[in-house]
């Protein structure tokens, strides 16, 4: 084809890129830009700019924003750019608008318009230009504007239309499914495409259709197979072919859908089965693409029904991409190994070590992957190997959502397969302590409640062994100097629960550690909530217990300081404390039975207890009261309004009515009580606020009540809002999820333990270091049974075998790079050395691969030049050599940009050097680089001058 | 599904964005700062693959240039790296032993190409010939328009009196 890229634009832009090319710092940077930016925009809206000028600017614009800078407000021009009929002009404009706007963008209506008009055109061109961008700026709302022209299109005598109209609908389909789904059966049409282009195309919106409902498409199953089968013996045309695969993304996206049609259906899958081993004994696995369709076929056989012949073809091409010296196959094999355990977990043990080794890895990638292995593989046997690990992994890293993530592991492994509570509780201490506040709320619950139910056995004193570990940890670990917030709440609430239970710490020692916490963390209000809730805890125990109650000079003061808190939350805490000290024994058992967070709370939402109550004040003449749907009239007014106007308007005179507000405040909602309790601790009405408080009864739930008290509270809710909130948040958990808890816990250590003891294993390794062996061990199971003979011969034979084969490449690599390139780094420049040297025999030429992709005419020069300057060529980053020798203008960096900013003194040397380097180190298209730096020199710009990888070969 | 594409070079200029899912100017940014930083400083003989707010960012270097491609945590990363490999293939043909200058002066062009290989996050064609030959038809419409810019309306014209 021949160098296609002349430079179409002026000198202004090229001077413009150069000068971006050459700044220094981000700052100089923006400094040229945004000074392009005013020359931009005085310029584009200057009255009668040629087309031609005005689509340069259009592209400096994009430049522009591609930088990161703003350039909306030249949006509109590019815009009225897609009107114009020149299909030049008007395929920038539809670039520019494709990059600049999002779907969501108001503009877009504005091209609606040109779109329609464009997709009519009878230039394929125009229409296909339309169709990109239907494809990024069509949203939902203007689907129906284009829909009947684009169905329209799939027949279109063009197979790029029909295939971006194919794709446009898949768009559509992912924006609103419901607006393309009768047009199923044109997708199904679309698969018999004579263009092989359109039925790959067609994949990918069925791909979407069948995830998302797969029943419908069973009958496909056939069609898929056979096309499959088709397209692995080679009868798509050769234009299809990639490095020697026939057409690789199809059958990539063909063995995507059949792993949805197979799953869980023994009659599709066997269909499939043909096919599929076909492919994994045609794979050419020396080749990057080749593995690619492996490994899809991996997932396929672990999504269908299983077939044993299959997973052995799996297994084996799992077992070669984990004995791969590229860290790729390493990542795909340990991606492929979690799939496939799922259906037989025997294999995990045959690549212990490989594992193993990814583990501890320094590739983090590599090293997450086989977490996230290890985490699919975690039974109640490896449990504490493997959390450990996770663990002392998250500590060392500072990646917030990962951080995040490994924590939400470590919990939920913790919490399925804690093998006892001790452990469970130290477990949870270190993710709190170090991951903190990314932790989510809810594990902090999840801990209490955990605590306080135990582990759900009928063992008393394992519980209370369970709280005593607790609040023992859990006063170790205040002594630390900063805790999070959330591990703090769970600890306040655990020691005011449960830490003067066992009787081993004073009432005193507990407070002022509480007092301690709240101290140091005044500014978290939620903490020092936690804390006096807790206070008044420990307090009301001591009461209840006949003790007396000797408050501690710090708490005193942290009482008054509380008591005049701006936070409402914490004043009325406060309060209540205070309130709750002055109680007698009895009363205080009642507000506050000890160990009492998880007693389920009866409701009584008939609030039957006050029936006496009502029935005296009725005696005494009042109105009884009349539920709201039999009330008549005053619809459109609120509850509490409506009550108020009916019992006015029934009563003539105010002052008997004044009585009756209280009695439904007090017949219907205790809690609205709260409000006048408040200040004057009235045992009476106290009751049934406390134990609502304490005991916490997500009354919430029961919508009659909550409705009420929503409105009773609003004239108060100020005041009082948060007041409900805390409690009910921190322990409403407790009780609703109790029952799921415990049983999938019971649930989850049978299994285990049932498959734990299949896959025990005790084989030796001789090669490798004890303490591998050892954690592959405790990963793998624990070395009590000796099961399977015949695979320690088989597994002490493959490593070797591993080693001698990794070994030869890997030297030969070595000596290339040592002969030519001491100067710079190996030779993985360009990735190409990486998937020839791990996988086939020595002898191959990591370069043959390229040879192929060439144009026929490079591929002359380049065999040439392999052999003249093999040395050279076999280190792709031979440039460094090149830029440091010849200029001898010692630059560091061999990049471009040092390249670009140099002086204009060395600029003059540079041309030649320039060329020198083109000459020697670009041999395969000397030419072509040749040109292009005439041409760019002609232009007046010197862009490269030292700096050679400009004009490197990207393919080398 | 491909969620965007970047080009970055070494020194952490940006070449190339092209964004299938939304992003707002400002997430956009954002994306490439914390990408530029995790990329470029990967060692050699590394995954050319990160994990990357749950998602996963496939990469591979070509001389100084470094092409991305971002994708769900359940793509074929193998795959990904091919994509990025046949559309350096297609730019190689297009612009006949490509460099980073072509791309550097030629952006525009990238886009093109690309928008021809990719369509809304999915690959739309994978044979080369197909996609340099529609490129190629794109751009001889461009070449004869420029030569013959009266001739179009004179077309017109003279098929509106027929």
């Amino acid at each position: 084809m021949g160098s296609q890229g002349g430079f179409y634009q002026s000198k202004e832009f090229l001077d413009l890129v150069k000068s971006i090319g050459e700044a220094r710092s981000k700052a100089e940077e923006d400094r040229i830009v945004l000074s392009e930016i005013e020359t931009l925009k005085r310029r584009i809206s200057e009255p009668d700019t040629p087309k031609r000028k005005m689509k340069e600017y259009i592209i400096r614009l994009v430049y522009v924003e591609m930088l990161g800078h703003d350039a909306s407000f030249g949006y509109i021009h590019a815009v009225k750019m897609t009107h114009d009929d020149t299909l030049l002009v008007k395929r920038t404009g539809y670039l520019a608008v494709t990059l600049f706007l999002n779907e969501d963008h108001d503009l877009i209506i504005l091209i609606v318009n040109t779109i329609q008009k464009d997709l009519k055109s009878d230039n394929y061109l125009v229409v296909c230009v339309a169709l990109n961008a239907v494809c990024k700026l069509i949203n939902e709302e203007t689907i129906p504007a284009v829909l009947p022209q684009i169905v329209e299109l799939l027949a279109h005598p063009k197979e790029a239309v029909r295939k971006k109209a194919i794709m446009a609908l898949h768009r559509f389909y992912q924006k609103s499914p419901s607006s393309v789904s009768h047009l199923v059966s044109n997708f199904r049409k679309r698969l018999c495409d004579n263009d092989p282009g359109v039925m790959g195309a067609t994949l990918c919106p069925l791909f979407d259709l069948i995830t998302n409902d797969v029943n419908s498409y069973k009958d496909l199953v056939i069609s898929f197979v056979s096309i499959l089968k088709q397209v692995a013996e080679r009868r798509l045309p050769k234009a299809y072919d990639y490095h020697q695969m026939p057409a690789p993304f199809i059958q990539i996206k063909l063995l995507k859908i059949l792993a949805l049609l197979g799953s869980g259906d023994k009659q599709a899958s066997e269909n499939m089965y043909t096919v599929v081993g076909d492919i994994f004994r045609k794979c050419d696995s020396s080749s990057n693409i080749g593995n690619a369709i492996l490994y899809e076929c991996i997932c396929c056989v672990s999504s269908i029904y299983p077939n044993p012949k299959l997973l052995e073809s799996a297994a084996d091409a799992i077992s070669r991409f984990l004995k791969s010296d590229s860290h790729n196959l390493k990542y795909m094999g340990i991606d492929a190994l979690g799939r496939l355990i799922k259906i037989s977990p025997e294999i995990a043990e045959q690549h212990q070590l490989a594992v193993i080794d990814c583990l501890e890895d320094p590739d983090d990638t590599l090293k997450r992957k086989t977490f996230e292995l290890l985490y699919k593989m975690t039974k109640s046997t490896n449990v504490e190997v493997i959390v450990d690990r996770m663990i002392d992994y998250m500590i060392s890293i500072n990646d917030n959502h990962y951080k995040t993530e490994i924590a939400s592991r470590c919990v939920e492994l913790a919490e399925q397969f804690a093998p006892s509570n001790q452990w469970f509780i130290q477990t949870m201490n270190k993710v709190f302590e170090h991951a903190g506040d990314l932790v989510n709320i809810k594990v902090a619950h999840n801990l209490m409640r955990l605590i306080a139910e135990g582990f759900g056995e009928d063992d008393n004193t394992a519980d209370s062994q369970l709280r005593s570990s607790a609040v023992e940890s859990y006063l170790y670990i205040l002594g630390e100097p900063k805790l999070p917030s959330v591990f703090l709440q769970v600890i306040c609430w655990v020691l005011g629960e449960y830490g003067t239970a066992d009787g081993k710490y004073s009432a005193s020692y507990i407070t002022g550690k509480l007092c301690d916490v709240a101290e140091a963390y005044s500014n978290d209000e939620t903490v020092k909530a936690y804390a006096v809730t807790a206070l008044m805890k420990i307090y009301a125990f001591e009461i209840a217990a006949g003790r007396m109650v000797d408050m501690l000079p710090e708490c005193h003061s942290l009482m008054e300081e509380f008591l005049a808190s701006h936070s409402t939350d914490l004043q009325q805490r406060a309060y209540e404390l205070q309130a709750v000290i002055g109680l007698d024994a009895h009363a205080v058992e009642s507000i506050m039975p000890s160990d009492a967070s998880c007693e389920d709370i009866e409701v009584d939402k008939a609030l039957s207890f006050l029936n006496g109550y009502i029935q005296e004040s009725i005696e005494k003449g009042a109105q009884p009261y009349i539920p709201e749907s039999e009330r008549s009239g005053m619809l459109n007014i609120s509850n509490f309004r409506n009550q108020d106007h009916h019992e006015a308007s029934s009563h003539g005179l105010r002052f008997e009515a004044y009585e009756l507000p209280k009695q439904t405040v007090q017949a219907r909602i205790p809690p609205a009580s709260l409000a006048s309790t408040e200040l004057v601790p009235v045992p009476e009405p106290v009751y049934p606020r406390e134990s609502y408080q304490t005991t916490t009864v997500p009354s919430v739930s029961s919508d009659a009540a909550s409705t009420e008290l929503k409105l009773r509270l609003d004239g108060v809710q100020k005041k009082w809002g948060r007041q409900t909130h805390f409690p009910s948040t921190s322990t409403s958990n407790s009780t609703s999820q109790k029952t799921v808890n415990g049983i999938t816990q019971v649930d989850g250590s049978n299994t285990a333990n049932s498959r734990t003891r299949e896959t025990y294993d005790s084989r030796k390794q001789v090669e490798i270091s004890p303490e591998k062996q050892k954690l592959a061990a405790s990963l793998f199971g624990g070395p009590s049974k000796t099961e399977k003979k015949s695979a320690t011969g088989h597994k002490s034979s493959k490593p070797s075998s591993h080693m001698v084969k990794s070994h030869a490449p890997k030297s030969s690599m070595e000596v290339a790079s040592e002969k030519t390139s001491p100067v710079q780094q190996p030779p993985d420049l360009l990735d190409f050395g990486e998937p020839t040297v791990k996988s086939t025999a020595p002898s191959l030429d990591p370069f043959k691969d390229l040879e192929g992709l060439l144009e026929p005419t490079t591929q002359v020069s380049s065999a040439v030049n392999h052999s003249s300057t093999a040395a050279v060529t076999k280190s792709p980053d031979i440039m460094g050599l090149y830029t440091e020798t010849p200029a001898g203008a010692h630059h560091k960096d061999s990049d471009i940009l040092s390249g670009l900013s140099n002086s204009p003194m060395t600029n003059m040397v540079g041309g030649t050097t320039t060329m020198q380097v083109a000459q020697t180190s670009k041999s395969p298209n000397l030419k072509d680089s040749l040109e292009k730096d005439a041409l760019v020199r002609q232009m007046g710009v010197t862009p490269s001058s030292q700096n050679p990888n400009l004009f490197k070969d990207l393919l080398g | 599904m491909i969620h965007f594409v970047l080009l970055i070079s070494r020194q952490g200029k940006v070449r190339l964005t092209k964004w299938y899912s939304t992003y707002s100017k400002k997430e956009r940014s954002k994306v490439l700062r914390e990408l530029s930083g995790v990329i470029l400083t990967r060692g050699p003989r590394l995954c050319n693959f990160v994990e990357w707010r749950g998602l996963k960012v496939v990469y591979k270097r070509y001389a100084s240039l470094y092409f991305c491609m971002c994708i769900d945590p359940d793509g074929n990363e193998l795959e990904i790296l091919e994509i990025i490999h046949h559309y350096v293939e297609v730019l190689d043909r297009y612009f006949g032993s490509v460099c980073e200058l072509d791309l550097i002066y030629n952006f525009h062009k990238a886009y093109y190409i690309l928008d021809e290989i990719l369509i809304s996050g999915e690959l739309q064609e994978s044979s080369k010939r197909t996609v340099v030959r529609s490129v190629a038809a794109q751009d001889s419409l461009v070449e004869a328009a420029k030569e013959e810019t009266g001739s179009t309306i004179s077309n017109i014209i003279a098929h509106a009196a027929k």
